[in-house]
């Protein structure tokens, strides 16, 4: 346990110190929705909230999305490039403990991702906490399930990308595509058919949908697609992603380049 | 004798259609530096690679520390040191925070910062590792290989990279923990570092361990002739002394621009692996 602690520990270290990473995982969320809602401000929904506060659990959402799914997907193929992991393989550290320091940076870094956006969402877009236990509860399942969703996801397609170099051009994509249809930047309700089936494969739709049911008046579920928040349904979805995760982590992942063989 | 650190019969890999290992026999005593030398392709890595646990065999007995390296355990990784091919780049953390976290992974481990001392890295304790040299970087790796003060060293082209004096430097370093008991082996493609290492060396080429001795008597180059070769003459001959005799007499004394020549490790090298 101890070990596995230091290990997160040189993880968050190693990504503090990368300005890249820095700034793309954790600054670019909050530029974002400080853009997006300077765009939206004024426009209002039914159900008596703006855009701006339905695009403010997007973008909370989105933070899970960018320090799970791409952090890693992007990262660790770096560093196996790098010859980083076949370093640790040739030492006795238990795998897992590589596996659990990731995990301890993902959570730390989405802890202040989700601080920072909500503080900006309280702070410019008044957006109202929740008072109640049970919301904050919703808000702690969806967070955890969703994190671990896209942190599994993330571990399991660093075993795809070819090279460290390749990987941001596929990750990019498949995150700005789910973001585009899972209702962060648009409402969700007002999408084409087609396109909300397709976004609701993937956890983000829900995490989102989720996070709505925390932030968002009651009022305002009857406008969801469903015509309600779907809790049950989104734990159900989020869930599967985390089985799904662990086995395609099991599958694909690699501690050498394909090049080393 | 202690028990073979390292006991290979019939050693088969190939990838596809190509066998880069195709039938290798080696013992490798407790406390001896053996160099494994031979052109790039020959099968170096892929042989070292199999005995460090990292690629599976498609056929013979492997014996590392007495134990088979495809079903590696922990506790045989404490005793193993292992300093891969290519530098690994710890991009921003400190020389000094990559081998104190290396360290907390064993339970023999040394003292971070004298294992440190001992790779010549001080003064870049507290660098960030890719303001490195490539030198400087490889140092790092051997740091990583040796903090668990392994009982079997792998030195997978150890100096590729580094500038003659920073060479010099490393091969003291080895030496200084073979005297200290450890056992080496090392791959290489300088010749200069295997007859300055080795205990005994191997010519590997296209997959065959071609002949393993001593690197004074690789290829019988210790009975090999001498050319003797001075201002208007050379003779080749199974006795220089006698040649050199007989030229100072006829000279009466200084022989002009007088040379015995045997051929060096590079000539015998060269000639085996050029014959196949």
């Amino acid at each position: 346990m101890r070990l596995a602690l230091a290990q997160g520990n040189i993880e968050l270290k190693q990504f503090f110190r990368t300005k890249e990473a820095l700034v793309f995982t954790l600054l670019f969320p909050v530029m974002l929705m400080i853009v997006f809602g300077a765009i939206f401000s004024g426009i209002e929904l039914d159900g008596g909230i703006t855009l701006a506060q339905y695009f403010v659990n997007g973008m909370i959402a989105s933070g899970f999305l960018a320090t799970g799914f791409q952090n890693l997907a992007i990262s660790i193929p770096i560093e196996r490039d790098r010859g980083v992991l076949k370093r640790y393989r040739s030492t006795p550290m238990p795998k897992w403990i590589y596996f659990a320091g990731k995990s301890v940076s993902v959570t730390v870094l989405a802890v202040i991702a989700t601080i920072l956006l909500l503080a900006v969402a309280v702070t410019v877009y008044g957006l109202d906490l929740p008072t109640s236990a049970a919301k904050w509860g919703t808000f702690a399942w969806v967070s955890v399930l969703g994190l671990i969703a896209c942190t599994l996801v993330g571990i399991a397609f660093s075993g795809l990308a070819k090279s460290g170099r390749a990987a941001p051009a596929v990750v990019t994509p498949i995150a700005l595509l789910l973001q585009f249809t899972s209702g962060v930047f648009f409402e969700y309700g007002a999408l084409p058919q087609w396109m909300q089936q397709f976004a609701a494969l993937f956890p983000l739709k829900w995490m989102c949908q989720g996070l709505r049911s925390v932030f968002l008046p009651e009022s305002f579920a009857v406008q969801e697609v469903a015509g309600s928040w779907e809790l049950g349904r989104t734990a159900l979805v989020l869930g599967a992603w985390c089985v799904g995760g662990l086995i395609l982590c099991a599958l694909t992942f690699r501690w050498t380049s394909k090049r080393d063989g | 004798m202690a028990a073979a650190a390292i006991s290979i019969r019939g050693l088969k890999k190939s990838y596809g259609d190509n066998q880069a290992v195709a039938g290798v026999d080696l013992t490798v005593e407790s406390g001896e530096v053996f160099a494994l030398l031979g052109p790039n392709g020959a099968g170096k890595t892929t042989t070292v690679e199999i005995l460090e646990g990292f690629r599976r065999r498609d056929s013979g007995e492997v014996s590392v520390l007495g134990a088979d390296p495809a079903h590696a355990s922990a506790a045989w990784k404490q005793r193993i040191g292992i300093v891969l091919q290519g530098t690994g780049e710890f991009d921003e953390l400190t020389v000094g925070e990559v081998v104190r976290h290396f360290a907390r992974f064993y339970r023999n481990a040394a003292d971070p910062e004298h294992i440190i001392e001992r790779v010549g890295l001080s003064e870049k304790a507290n660098a960030r590792t890719h303001t490195l040299s490539g030198g400087q970087k490889r140092r790092l790796d051997v740091a990583l290989g040796i903090v668990n003060q392994p009982e079997l060293l792998f030195l997978d082209e150890p100096t590729t990279g580094f500038d003659p004096a920073a060479r010099r430097e490393f091969w003291g370093l080895i030496r200084d923990l073979s005297h200290t008991g450890t056992t080496i082996l090392l791959t290489t493609h300088y010749l200069d570092e295997a007859e300055a290492l080795a205990d005994r060396v191997g010519v590997i080429s296209r997959g065959e361990l071609i002949e393993v001795s001593t690197p004074s008597t690789l290829g019988g180059r210790n009975q090999a002739t001498a050319t003797v070769s001075w201002l208007g003459g050379s003779e080749d001959t199974d006795q220089p002394t006698a040649v050199v005799q007989r030229l100072a007499q006829e000279f009466g004394g200084e022989v002009p621009e007088l040379t015995v020549k045997r051929p060096t490790l590079e000539d015998v090298y060269l000639k085996m692996i050029g014959q196949r």
